[in-house]
């Protein structure tokens, strides 16, 4: 009786072996069921969903005007600390003083992309770019100011 | 060399697991009091990834405090987030639409999924299979796709708000759930040929780390490695939150309290979860996705609490509220912790070569742990 036993053992034992590794051979004869990308080589055609939070950048039109009103409220939304609004005033030309951002510094070092600062935003200044690629060799690359050099408060945004 | 190892007065040896090492899947720390190959003591050794999240809560805002429970357990890290959102909504009675609600419980569901592909490819890569992990990720991936089109995230979504969702659902989601769940229908088989029926892995895994119900509960098991013991503990069922009690789906249930159970249970709670979602993605009520919330939440003065099933047990958050726009307290109650503290009592005479089975089954994610 136990050897019957020992030997039903082995036999199944083996046959569990034998079904395991027909998986394996039918990935090894079956290449169209391979889905894996070769990074680097196809960065052309990748493609990122539209809504990957990748970083937040401050769009720009062509006369290099932007959306942003200075109102903090994306520094105020942030949990990190990532934003710093830094704010200074304008002339209008009507010669009264105007409140506009001198710099938007963000550090991407710190932000958690948790899509906060974009919906506290009320004039839809910040989005989130697809970039993924944030590698740099030193820390201080990190941080970036958002607003162009010269940039100024598009018409109409209040 | 054996000489310079540490002995305690008896002649046993002690060793430390970790904490790196490639079968803790994180910093965990174990010192093991070894009697030959006989494990005689698991003294887990914590804090080396503790960050003090529930005090950083404190000085963070309803709508910020959110995002953080997702760096505790990253692989259920929606569900967290569905924890908290709950609480804050529970505390100032916020009416959530049924849209937001579906979509939530979707989104929990393939969570869930992902988290226990995950589990049961690092599962069968602890005991030597190096396959198995490749194939739960290549279905793992699908989900993460799913989840970037729709939140804009792979892992840490912050998709959850207090009020409803952060964003309507991508036009494609519906398509590719569906896809989804047709190819995982074709491949949930392929797991069962690699990994459920191997004799090697049956043998291994079998009559070791055996927990019994009393043990379980006394220990604070939930989840899985409750439910093994066959304990019902599912708090989707006794505790209902959103929709849950309007969907039809069973609590996988198993007795013998081995590794093996847990892993049965796993297996089959994935199962469920495809259940439940083929019960939800052609029946999305439409409507508003978010409701109207104050721009500054306040939470009443008092003592809020809610739980949720994560995909490794109850999770559950404690918020005292003083009133003001920051909690005044909050305290998180995860389920790898208590996991974690019954590991000495189910190790205690077994070999050390069973102990990585019996850590595998527990799916300890470590972050979650120390917090």
């Amino acid at each position: 009786m136990f050897i019957i036993n020992y030997i039903k053992e082995i036999y199944s034992g083996l046959k569990s072996l034998v079904v395991g590794l027909r998986r394996t051979l039918f990935y090894f004869t079956h290449h169209k069921e391979i889905i894996t990308e070769q990074y680097p080589d196809n960065r052309a055609t990748l493609n990122l969903a539209q809504r990957f939070k990748g970083e937040v950048v401050m769009p720009h039109d062509e006369n290099n005007e932007h959306r942003c009103t200075g109102c903090t409220a994306c520094e105020l939304a942030c949990p990190n600390g990532t934003i710093k609004v830094i704010t200074k005033f304008d002339l209008t030309p009507e010669g009264k003083k105007k409140k506009a951002i001198d710099k938007l510094v963000y550090h991407l070092e710190l932000c958690t992309m948790c899509n906060l600062c974009i919906t506290a935003c009320p004039s839809d200044a910040i989005k989130m770019a697809q970039t993924f690629e944030h590698s740099v060799y030193d820390r201080s690359q990190l941080t970036k100011v958002l607003n162009f050099e010269g940039s100024k408060i598009m018409d109409g945004v209040e | 060399m054996v000489e310079e190892l540490s002995r305690t007065e008896e002649g046993n040896i002690i060793i430390n697991v970790g904490p790196q090492h490639p079968a803790t899947h994180g910093v965990l720390h174990l010192v093991i009091t070894l009697h030959g190959e006989t494990i005689q003591k698991v003294e887990p050794h914590l804090g080396y990834i503790h960050r003090s999240i529930e005090k950083m809560c404190e000085s963070l805002t309803y709508r910020q405090f959110i995002y953080v429970t997702s760096r505790m357990d990253y692989l259920s890290s929606h569900i967290n987030n569905h924890a908290c959102a709950l609480c804050v909504e529970k505390g100032m009675q916020i009416e959530v639409p049924e849209r937001a609600q579906v979509i939530r419980v979707l989104m929990d569901e393939l969570t869930r999924i992902a988290s226990h592909e995950l589990w049961w490819g690092a599962m069968a890569m602890d005991l030597g299979a190096f396959t198995p992990f490749f194939h739960a990720f290549r279905e793992r991936e699908v989900i993460n796709e799913i989840m970037e089109d729709t939140c804009g995230a792979r892992l840490t979504m912050n998709y959850i708000l207090p009020g409803g969702v952060l964003e309507d659902l991508h036009p494609s989601f519906q398509k590719k759930v569906k896809d989804f769940i047709v190819l995982y229908k074709r491949k949930i088989a392929e797991y069962d040929e690699m990994v459920t029926g191997n004799i090697i892995f049956q043998n291994r895994m079998k009559n070791v780390g055996v927990l019994s119900a009393a043990d379980a509960i006394s220990f604070g098991c939930s989840g899985p490695t409750l439910r093994g013991s066959g304990v019902s503990c599912d708090v989707r069922k006794i505790y209902p939150y959103e929709i849950y009690n309007k969907l039809e789906f069973n609590e996988a249930l198993e007795t013998a309290g081995d590794s093996f159970a847990r892993y049965m249970i796993r297996i089959r709670e994935m199962n469920e979860s495809i259940r439940i979602i083929e019960q939800l993605i052609d029946n999305i009520p439409e409507g508003e996705f978010q409701a109207k919330t104050k721009a500054v939440l306040k939470l009443p003065k008092g003592e809020f609490y809610q739980r949720v099933e994560t995909a490794r047990g109850e999770f559950g958050i404690y918020i005292v509220s003083e009133g003001g726009t920051t909690p005044y307290r909050i305290k998180f109650r995860s389920p790898g912790f208590s996991n974690l503290s019954a590991l000495d009592h189910m190790a205690r005479g077994g070999k050390i070569g069973d102990l990585v089975a019996m850590m595998g089954s527990l799916d300890l994610v470590i972050p979650d742990i120390d917090r």
